[in-house]
């Protein structure tokens, strides 16, 4: 289990090779890389700026990574998220989950991406035409998130 | 205690950070966010919509019921967009 949150940006293989290396239970790895558009609705992007709170984005990363191992029979996981000044086609996040078996990495790296988005303290602030705009959270990622609550 | 304001909350109040002598009558997160929304329009404007304000004590989210001491780090902020 690890999280990193940095400004730099990562190398996919890099990280998957290290995730797995001398590892011979893992049967399946699950990746999801989140990348910046260059469009927000019909608004041009030209760039944005992450704002995060130190400290509390690694606890709450961690709390995220903790939860898919107590859920699901993960063999590795790894959360990694960039901050600072970003431009389209720059990679955002790292989720990755290996497990013995398929179904319990798709499962939990869905999860991984879907519970950080509504709950690491993370802001993006937009450049656009008419000037910095804050993006506003969304009700379908509040959606996304709940759809893995237990009842 | 410290208060940190991130995003747009931040430029609403002007500081990212506030360090506070907490007045004897604020004992939870709801009368500390009437507290702080009565110390300038830039707070005021700040914490206008409730529905939107987030709060964490000590790096942990905390609903408005929660109890707030003066050592404590405060963090006010909108709902997360990160991802």
């Amino acid at each position: 289990m690890a999280v990193r949150v940095q400004r730099e940006d990562f190398d996919v293989g890099a990280e998957l090779a290290a995730l797995t290396r001398g590892r011979t239970d893992i049967g399946a790895l699950t990746t999801f890389v989140g990348l910046v558009r260059d469009m927000a609705g019909d608004a041009k992007i030209g760039g944005m700026t992450l704002e995060h709170y130190p400290g509390m984005t690694e606890k709450e990363l961690a709390r995220v990574e903790a939860e898919a191992n107590a859920r699901w029979p993960l063999s590795a996981s790894l959360i990694v998220h960039r901050y600072g000044r970003l431009e389209p086609g720059d990679r955002i996040v790292l989720c990755a989950a290996a497990s013995p078996h398929r179904e319990a990495s798709f499962e939990a790296c869905h999860f991984l991406i879907d519970w950080l988005k509504t709950r690491a303290p993370f802001w993006k602030l937009e450049e656009t035409d008419a000037g910095p705009q804050w993006v506003a959270a969304k009700e379908a990622d509040d959606a996304a998130a709940a759809r893995w609550s237990k009842t | 205690m410290k208060i940190l304001w991130f995003a747009w909350l931040r430029t609403r109040v002007g500081a990212a950070e506030e360090t506070l002598a907490k007045p004897a009558e604020v004992t939870d997160v709801a009368a500390l966010l009437d507290w702080l929304a009565a110390r300038s329009p830039g707070h005021a404007e700040a914490l206008k919509n409730r529905a939107v304000v987030r709060v964490a004590v000590n790096q942990t989210y905390v609903k408005s019921d929660h109890p707030v001491a003066d050592g404590d780090e405060i963090a006010i902020f909108p709902p997360v967009t990160g991802g």
